[in-house]
């Protein structure tokens, strides 16, 4: 394998702790190593006057499977003017918020990214979700199985059986190849299979009589029992409502108590997705106002929660979530097509196209509130910088986020630019916010941080050696001190690594890489109980056999890479 | 002795049944008994046994007859006349796996072919109409846990998905549904009195290409609004009936056919059918599914979907993907003589398409993939036999509600057979060559210009 030495850049990494000094970054057999390990057929590339970082890690991205595949397909329109031809390696791709697989594939690696974790795969679709990551290039990619709404888990959490929520985890991760347990809507959208909607954590759902709050602490507890390398990551209920901040500071209370319990260095058992949708104060859309305070005040006090934020970045774009009646909601709202998918046992997903247009004062105080979530943060690692692709916009915009977050003068532009500049600003905070974000934060909001709390310290996020050799080198030179500069430079990088392999070089995608697909697999002892109720749900229940259910083969899953955890007795 | 293959997936309709049982002779190339499926999908695995079946490929000849060759000649033939063509069509697609749907695509890029499949014909009107406003939809299991409330519209599962009512919709007793068929109520929407409209509780008899009024008529029921004494044939009584008997469930569905894709209206009777679903969910919860005909149309639409953005009728030809349906599907291209070659695989253009179409194809350099003997392959210039997927070689499917399955391989393809995806990689392989023979040439013929 290619030995590279990468010298004289500006080095940004949270792990060694290197604040932008100019430094050398040796790699070798596909791993970050001391420049002196390396021999003398080490190729030099040289990065004076340019910025080098870890490869990025998406925490939360809605990249692959059925409900992202609904939006490619229904929206013909969102591939006008974004074709590009084959070119080289590259195949042709498109699309704007919901590319083509391959699109998303170069688009991450162009932004210096390197591993992607899709957010939401319903159990029943693992197989399309793991036959679209395939189709994906470059970045290694994970899934996380939705477990909020599946029968077995309500059944189980309303006897109390936690040992047989643990080992229906376990099997569930295996059979779907998934890595961490999702929540969406927790019992909200099992509600929605009769049209109705949980929106408060005591609401109880119909039927399984256990309300939200009982199926979060209960996964909490079978995730620390697990010890998984991620936490439960959740979407909480009462999403995009004026005045939801309540339930989520609800939410986030479940967590009180309780620590971590892993191997893996994470340090938080609640990860709490797109909490810019969960920060809304008022009682409706006229008295809409920001809450981002009071949560990133809960959060920055309670270091057992780490959250990412769905940075609302004022374009067209399709949203689309497990959340199947906030998707009833939306479409309610904007009279835009609303597709629709509910699943057997398991889950729901809906589709709707949205405008966050800068006339709409609403759309303006949702792109105030996702700033000012991460400049109210006071623990960059863990905090992290997502749009919840393509929810909130495409993850083609992080740059530009960059650029808000890292210059005042950028965010007054956009308030000016506002049809209602007045009202967005009389609603939220963020006029008189002047913090602005250096690239060490930005690479602890995007590398360090969601690499430790996804459990993946020792392979992603940084430059330590013994580190996968992901690396990036965008062309910025911080000592510009010109952050207009950078969202161009993070939109292009200028090298990337990924394991050791050079996939962009001047600018240009040269390598497909390797991609692997991380999986979790939770040994846990035989659970007689557990396995006899999977036989008889699948025989009554499901559409599909035992045996048709689980992910195998390699050709879904071409590199596959599990991470191997031993539950306790 | 024998031996009996289990949780086999069935590959002949959009239903998917993965639980049939395959009896196998113990040399494991010949299959002896077919456990629950349907007569179709038994016929399905005993033909891949049958005396007179095709194993080698076969050229026409001038004369008309036909010539067995090597597959080293059928791949040489099949990459010269793609590579060679400036627009080929490649058509088809919904009668073998996702990878060698993959496969196919690659080669389409790389000639720059119009991917076409079978949807052009059958729902595509639907694909266009959940364009135009979405679709509120559900997993075939919602149907048996939830549904009290079925209505079939312009298909007739009887005969042509014959285990859809047993396994899914009307018969089987679920979660929720513990009463079976007795705690639901079935209506049928077809002007003729099927073996589906037969069992139905409630049969609107809708006048032959008045089903939109019949949609339309609903949407007014449902909110309480004015009808006129009859539409599309039915008294109004009946209507309101109807829409009350919807509104009134606790998880209705629609599933619709062809009898509502291609009869008069098309992708307008869809947009109708979803937006008068959309209105039911006001009231309570309803859904509605599309009933997809071949075993994998499904796949080959979600296979496109995530490459290229759309889910058929996805021209290639200018080096990037576009699509317009009434310019870049099959039939408008062949009628209008815009493609210069025709490759199938996994359907039957020959059986299916009008006739003026058919004739297109057989003028043109043309390739048929498929395991039987068809009306398309008996006007191809090539015909490739192959094995037949989900009985010879596994691969993935995906049914009628999106829920992906692997298909099994039972029994060994005769000895020497190539599966799809086998041949797809050869003629890739071969086109590659060809590519860069022809850019090579093409850039000395630039030099000498040049020169």
């Amino acid at each position: 394998m290619t030995q590279y030495l990468i010298k004289n850049g500006f080095v940004y990494d949270p792990v060694t702790g290197i604040r932008g000094d100019r430094a050398d970054v040796a790699i070798k057999d596909g791993k970050i190593v001391e420049s002196s390990d390396l021999d003398k057929s080490a190729r030099t590339i040289d990065a004076r006057g340019k910025t080098v970082m870890a490869g990025a890690v998406e925490i939360h991205a809605h990249v692959a499977g059925p409900k992202v595949n609904v939006g490619r397909i229904y929206r013909p329109e969102d591939k006008l003017f974004t074709y590009q031809a084959k070119k080289g390696i590259q195949r042709m791709h498109g699309g704007y918020s919901v590319p083509t697989t391959f699109k998303t594939g170069y688009a991450y690696a162009k932004m210096g990214y390197t591993t992607v974790m899709e957010a939401a795969m319903p159990p029943l679709y693992a197989r399309h979700v793991h036959e679209e990551m395939r189709d994906t290039p470059i970045v290694d990619e994970g899934a996380f199985p939705v477990f909020g709404n599946n029968w077995f888990v309500l059944e189980y959490l309303k006897n109390r059986e936690l040992d047989n929520v643990s080992a229906y985890i376990a099997w569930l991760l295996k059979a779907t190849k998934g890595y961490a347990v999702k929540i969406v809507n927790p019992g909200g959208t099992e509600a929605w299979g009769w049209g109705l909607n949980c929106l408060q954590v005591t609401d109880p759902v119909p039927y399984f009589d256990v309300t939200p709050a009982e199926i979060v602490t209960g996964l909490i507890e079978a995730n620390e029992h697990l010890g998984l390398p991620h936490s439960i990551h959740i979407h909480g209920n009462n999403l995009g409502n004026p005045g939801n901040y309540t339930t989520t500071l609800d939410t986030l209370k479940l967590a009180e108590g309780y620590t971590a319990n892993n191997r893996f260095g994470r340090e938080q058992v609640m990860h709490h997705t797109h909490i810019q949708f969960h920060s809304y104060g008022g009682e409706n859309w006229g008295n809409f106002e920001s809450k981002a305070r009071e949560v990133a005040d809960y959060v920055n006090k309670h270091d057992n929660i780490t959250i990412d934020i769905g940075f609302v970045t004022l374009d067209e774009t399709t949203t689309m979530t497990a959340d199947g009646p906030f998707e009833h909601h939306l479409t309610e709202l904007n009279h835009l097509k609303w597709a629709n998918v509910d699943v057997e046992l398991e889950t729901a997903a809906g589709v709707v196209p949205y405008v966050y247009s800068p006339a709409i004062t609403v759309c303006g105080v949702q792109w105030a509130i996702g700033l000012e979530l991460a400049l109210l943060n006071k623990d960059p690692m863990r905090a992290y910088i997502t749009t919840d692709h393509p929810n909130a916009g495409p993850f083609t915009r992080y740059p530009r986020i960059w650029k808000w977050l890292m210059s005042a003068k950028a965010r007054s532009q956009q308030i000016e630019a506002f049809k209602n500049s007045s009202k967005v600003v009389a609603a939220s905070e963020i006029a008189s916010i002047d913090r602005e974000l250096t690239l060490y934060e930005l690479a602890a909001m995007t590398r360090a941080g969601p690499a430790k709390a996804l459990g993946l310290s020792q392979m992603y996020g940084g430059l330590a050696p013994g580190l996968e050799a992901d690396v990036v080198v965008y062309n910025f030179n911080p000592e510009t001190d010109d952050p207009m500069l950078i969202e161009n430079a993070v939109s292009n990088a200028w090298a990337l690594f990924k394991t050791g392999v050079q996939i962009i070089k001047d600018g240009e995608i040269v390598s497909n890489g390797n991609k692997r697909t991380l999986w979790v697999h939770a040994k846990v002892p035989e659970n007689p109980q557990v396995m006899r109720d999977i036989r008889e749900k699948f025989l009554k229940y499901y559409t599909v056999t035992e045996r048709n259910y689980e992910v195998e083969g390699r050709s879904f899953i071409p590199n596959p890479y599990p991470i191997e955890v031993e539950a306790p007795a | 002795m024998t031996k009996l293959v289990t949780d086999v997936i069935c590959p002949f309709c959009g239903t998917l049944c993965d639980d049939l049982e395959i009896e196998v002779s113990d040399d494991g190339k010949k299959v002896t008994g077919v456990y629950n499926a349907c007569a179709i999908g038994a016929e399905k695995f005993l033909h891949s046994a049958a005396a007179d079946r095709v194993t080698r490929p076969r050229m026409q000849q001038a004369d008309g007859s036909y010539k067995e060759v090597s597959y080293d000649e059928a791949v040489e033939y099949a990459a010269r006349v793609l590579a060679n063509a400036k627009k080929p069509l490649m058509y088809g697609w919904s009668s073998t796996s996702c990878e060698a749907q993959s496969k196919g695509h690659e080669i389409a890029e790389l000639v720059g072919a119009v991917v076409d499949n079978t949807a052009t014909v059958c729902h595509g009107s639907t694909l266009i109409a959940l364009q135009d406003v979405g679709i509120p939809s559900c997993t075939l299991g919602e149907i048996k846990n939830r549904a009290d409330r079925i209505l079939f519209w312009g298909c007739n599962p009887a005969h042509a998905h014959p285990r859809h009512m047993s396994r899914y919709s009307i018969f089987p007793r679920g979660f929720f549904t513990g009463k079976g068929h007795k705690g639901r109520k079935m209506i049928v929407v077809d002007p003729r009195v099927t073996d589906t409209a037969k069992l139905a509780d409630v049969h609107l008899q809708v006048e032959q290409g008045r089903d939109y009024e019949l949609l339309s008529a609903l949407r007014v029921a449902i909110r309480g609004n004015k009808l006129p004494d009859v539409v599309a044939g039915i008294r109004k009584e009946r209507i309101y009936e109807a829409a009350d008997l919807l509104k009134s469930g606790r998880f209705g569905i629609i599933f619709f056919g062809m009898g509502v894709t291609q009869s008069l209206g098309k992708n307008h009777n869809i947009d109708e059918a979803i937006m008068l679903t959309k209105d039911l969910n006001d009231y309570t919860k309803f859904s509605i599914m599309a009933m997809r005909g071949h075993y994998n149309v499904t796949g080959s639409g979600e296979v496109l979907g995530w490459q290229y953005g759309y889910p058929f009728c996805v021209d290639l030809s200018r080096g990037f993907a576009r699509y317009n349906p009434g310019e870049t599907s099959s039939n408008d291209l062949l009628v209008r003589g815009e493609v210069d070659a025709v490759f199938v695989i996994g359907s039957d253009p020959g059986a299916h398409f009008p006739i003026s179409s058919v004739r297109k194809i057989a003028e043109l350099p043309s390739v048929a993939v498929d395991p039987h003997i068809t009306p398309t392959t008996e006007i191809s210039k090539l015909h490739v036999p192959v094995a037949f997927v989900g009985v010879e070689v596994a691969g993935c499917c995906y049914r009628m509600d999106n829920v992906p399955i692997e298909s099994r391989k039972v029994v060994e393809p005769p000895e020497g057979m190539l599966t799809d995806e086998e041949f797809l990689e050869r003629v890739l392989q071969r086109v590659k060559e060809l590519k860069a023979e022809q850019g090579a040439a093409a850039a000395a013929a630039k030099g000498k210009v040049t020169a």
